[in-house]
């Protein structure tokens, strides 16, 4: 099951050894139900490398201490290793200053802070906020919850039958109450890949800042702020490996200047009296309280891992994997794949006519596989595709081929107990 | 299949997932309850004809997974012809027994087919689908005129 993926990146020639890789993975030799572990629910968290479970063990054993302010010398060392994996989520996505860097818990609070700090603050009644009919509901419900303070309208650009964007009528959409387009760069129920890039330059003629939701995108392809060009971007350090409870928020740095603090607390103010406080530079000034020191450390391991084996090597291999899986599963009769799309990350949701989803959950985890079932956080979505709910296999780094044989003769399976 | 899965998809649930029984909107209803499950997206509409504290007739209609599928084709063919009260108490032994609350045999066997869902007790997430037809059921009963909800528990 060896499979060898050469890339060239600068000097370096990387090697994709699957088997090596999946040893970094201490979870993947578990067994569930007396079967081995086929993890195939990365969209919805990815498995972690010891490399980055170790990370977390040596800073609680040797660095533990609250970081900035402290004259102490273990003080010292955690605010540095805080700062410097502040420095590799810059370099990982290549943005242009540590400044634009904000420390979250995840991709949610990361959209919650733009719309608390951004929209509501600096918005009007009456403004627009363009999404797509493919958002996770973080890209929904925070617009929403900011109603009685700002009444935000959204509008949603289309769906098609095979999972793509409408954007035909994107640039239309736009008028001069848009305030903003928010949209999701990788569908986490169909796998798409939207066309940012595109989006970001309609936008950006009619001069309307761009976020980009990025949790599903940054675990499979290079992102890079400053060529996407765009405004805000987020992500979660859990889908890339990494701990939870901790994320990013990417801000070009002329809106975080502009736009106030979200949470109120220490570490975000350079004075404060009972009359009124001046609040801290960027990036602190959106990091109020102590933050979650030891996992941002550890998020910069899990990006350390991620760029040693090389985010295009890890993306031909999900690519073969995702190809191989979407063939095997078209083989079954009677099964569905909700989602075509012509550009696709490695996720693949799909229905029977006559099962389930819940009952091929809990088939599959009976045959050690792992996959989600339910409407995925996307309501709309569901709606839109007229199900209440799919099961959903998406793939990650470590996944092989032979998993996505187990998934295909599990489902057979499946059909031979309801028929 | 696991012994446990076995315990589970029991053949009686399968059979009345595949061909439920009572699944149609009944016309002369005059108790009514639409469920819901957000967690998993089910729905379901019961339909019943009570009269003086009688369940003449009781039908439903939805989508949802196996489990909660024959939960409600079951429970429509054992109230029918029960009291008000007497429906309430097989729910509440129902319920006692896919949460594991129900270990006396003598009362297990009192439940007659109902018993096929014993397996549900070993999968607490599925407790919710076993159980939302008759949550459902007891709110059309009370002629609750609101959406059931799994998650107001």
């Amino acid at each position: 099951m060896s499979l060898n993926v050469e890339t060239q990146t600068g000097n370096d020639v990387k090697t994709f050894d699957i088997e090596k890789i999946r040893k970094d993975f201490p979870i993947l030799k578990t067994l569930i139900h007396g079967k081995p572990l086929c993890y195939l629910d990365n969209a919805a968290t990815t498995q972690k490398p010891q490399i980055m479970i170790d990370s977390l063990v040596e800073y609680y054993s040797s660095m533990n201490a609250n970081i900035h302010r402290g004259v102490h010398h273990l003080s010292e060392v955690s605010t540095k290793a805080f700062e410097e994996a502040r420095l590799k989520v810059k370099d990982f996505i290549n943005a242009s200053s540590e400044k634009e860097i904000i420390f979250t818990r995840g991709t949610t609070e990361s959209i919650n802070l733009v719309a608390n700090s951004f929209a509501k603050s600096l918005f009007h009644d009456g403004d627009e906020v363009i999404i797509t009919g493919m958002e996770h509901h973080s890209n929904i419900v925070p617009w929403q919850l900011i109603e009685p303070i700002k009444k935000i309208k959204l509008r949603t650009i289309k769906v098609d039958d095979n999972g793509e964007l409408i954007l035909d009528d994107f640039e239309e959409m736009i008028n001069e109450r848009t305030k903003l387009v928010s949209v999701v760069y990788v569908s986490n129920s169909l796998g798409t890949i939207n066309p940012v890039e595109k989006i970001i330059s309609i936008a950006h003629k009619h001069n309307v800042p761009v976020l980009l939701d990025a949790a599903q995108a940054i675990q499979h392809l290079k992102v890079d702020v400053q060529k996407l060009d765009c405004d805000f971007l987020a992500f979660s350090g859990h889908k890339i490996y990494g701990p939870t409870g901790i994320g990013i928020l990417y801000g070009k740095q002329k809106f975080l200047e502009t736009m106030p603090p979200f949470l109120g607390g220490g570490d975000m103010i350079s004075k404060v009296t009972f009359e009124g406080t001046t609040f801290n530079e960027l990036p602190y000034k959106f990091e109020a309280g102590t933050s979650n020191i030891a996992d941002a450390i550890s998020l910069g391991a899990a990006l350390d891992y991620v760029t040693n084996i090389g985010i295009d090597a890890i993306a031909k291999h999900e690519n073969e994997i995702l190809d191989y899986a979407t063939n095997k599963l078209l083989e079954i009769p009677g099964l569905r794949i909700i989602g075509n799309a012509k550009n696709k990350s490695s996720v693949i949701s799909f229905v029977f006519e006559k099962i389930h989803p819940h009952d091929v959950g809990t088939f599959l985890d009976f045959e050690g596989i792992a996959i989600r079932t339910g409407h995925h956080c996307t309501q709309p979505l569901m709606d839109r595709f007229c199900v209440p709910a799919t099961s959903r296999a998406s793939f990650a780094l470590y996944n092989t081929k032979e998993e996505a044989d187990t998934l295909a003769k599990s489902l057979k399976k499946i059909l031979e107990v309801f028929n | 299949m696991d012994a446990e899965l076995r315990e589970l998809y029991q053949q009686v649930i399968l059979d009345h997932n595949k061909s439920p029984r009572n699944f149609k909107k009944l016309e002369n209803a005059n108790h009514t309850a639409e469920g819901y499950n957000p967690l998993c997206g089910d729905k379901i509409n019961i339909y019943m004809d009570v009269e003086n504290g009688i369940v003449k007739d009781v039908s439903f209609l939805g989508s949802g997974c196996a489990i909660s599928k024959a939960s409600a084709s079951l429970m429509s063919t054992i109230i029918k012809g029960k009291t008000k009260e007497k429906a309430e108490k097989i729910f509440e032994k129902f319920h006692d027994l896919v949460t594991g609350n129900l270990t006396d045999e003598e009362e297990i066997e009192e439940l007659g087919k109902l018993a096929v869902f014993s397996g549900v007790k070993d999968f607490p997430v599925r407790v919710k689908c076993a159980s939302l037809a008759w949550h459902t059921m007891i709110s059309a009963l009370n002629k609750e005129e609101k959406i059931v909800s799994t998650e107001e528990k």
